[in-house]
């Protein structure tokens, strides 16, 4: 650190607190997305379609629906998550604002985290909310609604961090999309092992806390981790 | 304005595999103005990154007040502003939304100025409609104007002058030859000779 604080006096400008990078960021991601509502309604239909295509595929039977229902749920849940990956960080390349965040001189590992979070608030949040909706008429009653919903916010939430990681990894590269399913689902399956059984446990009145505290332990560490990999992603993917 | 120095030392830069220039040197004082003229294709855009940190350098190292930088120098960045090819702008939010951001997360300019600066490029008349509905020379004026209200001392542009009637051009020398008497540097790349009253500029130009 020698040195460091003549330097320091030469900043034009304090230097941002990480939580206020966070926060402004955050906000002009959510100020993004009332604007362009498209970027929520999407995966949103797409789910509601997807989970209303395999009653009828399958079965309308009230056991069957109730049997797939949590694994039905939790894949329409991630592959809806998926749509908006593609554009998380490829529009920010396009039209020069990741330039701008890299030489904002602001704390990128922060600019990485309010992106997933704002990514989930719009795409993962109302996804939960729309599978709560789709699991009764699975037959799947109130009383699993707890461990759905959390497990689903989990589980969706390290999707968007590792979805991010992928994002950021394929910036500028042609129709990244099937690029980054392939990257990220792999590495869902420890969530999606942990947040269905979690789910079918509950249905069947058995004891689901196991699972589920295994699910949140995964999210945490990837929500956690996966931050630093995208920051450090988003600067080799200048090159 | 603070006294500072900016250096490029040994400096080699690649692009897609190959090597367009190596050991390039160059050193930046207050107050000077460097111009940096060659062909397509020659590297200018691809040195003017390096330069700003974006990529870095595949051999040699660039210095701000005689410190080496890593890719990620908060104290450079805070002192420098740069002017790529795109405008940074985003489509859905207005110009006063977008350049207030910028001020969020930059950390500076009181809000009088942004008046003023949008006024100086001709752009506050649709300072509140969404920047979709601007027009290339629009957006690059809009770019400038987050360069103009940074406070940088070091401007980094490549190729200012793209896109912008000839009033606009005149503007942008004006603000270039202002920061220089100002103590500050510039140095921008662009295709055309370019003169600017008032400034002495140096004049970097590719052998064919």
């Amino acid at each position: 650190m020698k040195g460091a604080p003549r330097l320091l006096e030469q900043a034009a400008e304090p230097i941002l607190r990480p939580v206020d990078t966070f926060r402004t960021v955050l906000g002009r991601e959510l100020t993004l997305a009332y604007r362009r509502p498209a970027d929520f309604l999407n995966p949103l239909f797409f789910f509601l379609v997807v989970t209303s295509l395999f009653p009828v595929a399958i079965s309308p039977l009230k056991e069957t629906l109730m049997l797939i229902g949590p694994g039905v749920l939790w894949i329409a849940v991630l592959l809806s998550a998926l749509l908006p990956l593609s554009t998380h960080y490829g529009q920010d390349f396009d039209d020069g604002t990741l330039e701008q965040y890299l030489l904002s001189g602001q704390s990128l590992v922060a600019i990485c985290i309010a992106k997933t979070v704002a990514l989930w608030l719009v795409a993962g949040l109302p996804l939960v909310l729309a599978s709560l909706v789709v699991a009764s008429s699975y037959g799947l009653g109130p009383t699993v609604f707890g461990t759905l919903s959390i497990t689903l916010a989990a589980g969706s939430y390290a999707l968007c961090a590792l979805g991010a990681v992928a994002a950021a990894l394929t910036v500028g590269m042609q129709r990244a999309s099937a690029l980054i399913a392939l990257l990220v689902l792999p590495l869902m399956v420890p969530v999606l092992i942990f947040g269905t059984q979690a789910v079918s446990l509950e249905a069947t009145n058995m004891v689901s806390k196991g699972p589920m505290y295994l699910a949140l332990a995964v999210t945490v560490l990837a929500a956690t981790l996966c931050p630093f990999a995208t920051a450090a992603a988003l600067r080799i993917s200048m090159e | 304005m603070t006294r500072f120095s900016f250096e490029v030392r040994d400096v080699s830069v690649q692009r897609g595999g190959r090597t367009l220039l190596t050991d390039f040197q160059l050193m930046v004082n207050p107050g000077e103005v460097v111009h940096l003229v060659g062909p397509n294709g020659c590297g200018k855009t691809s040195l003017m990154r390096v330069m700003a940190g974006l990529v870095a350098p595949s051999a040699g190292t660039i210095l701000w007040c005689d410190e080496p930088l890593p890719l990620a120098s908060t104290v450079f960045h805070q002192n420098m502003a740069w002017l790529g090819h795109h405008a940074g702008l985003k489509a859905d939010l207005t110009l006063r939304e977008n350049i207030e951001f910028d001020n969020a997360l930059r950390r500076s300019h009181p809000k009088a100025r942004l008046d003023e600066v949008l006024n100086g490029l001709g752009v506050s008349h649709r300072a509140d409609v969404p920047a979709r509905g601007l027009s290339a020379g629009q957006r690059r004026r809009l770019a400038l104007a987050r360069v103009l209200l940074s406070d940088a001392r070091l401007w980094l542009l490549d190729e200012p002058f793209t896109n912008l009637d000839s009033d606009g051009q005149a503007y942008v020398r004006d603000l270039i030859a202002q920061h220089a008497m100002a103590g500050g540097s510039c140095v921008f790349a662009a295709h055309q000779d370019i003169a600017i009253d008032d400034v002495e500029l140096r004049r970097l130009e590719w052998a064919a």
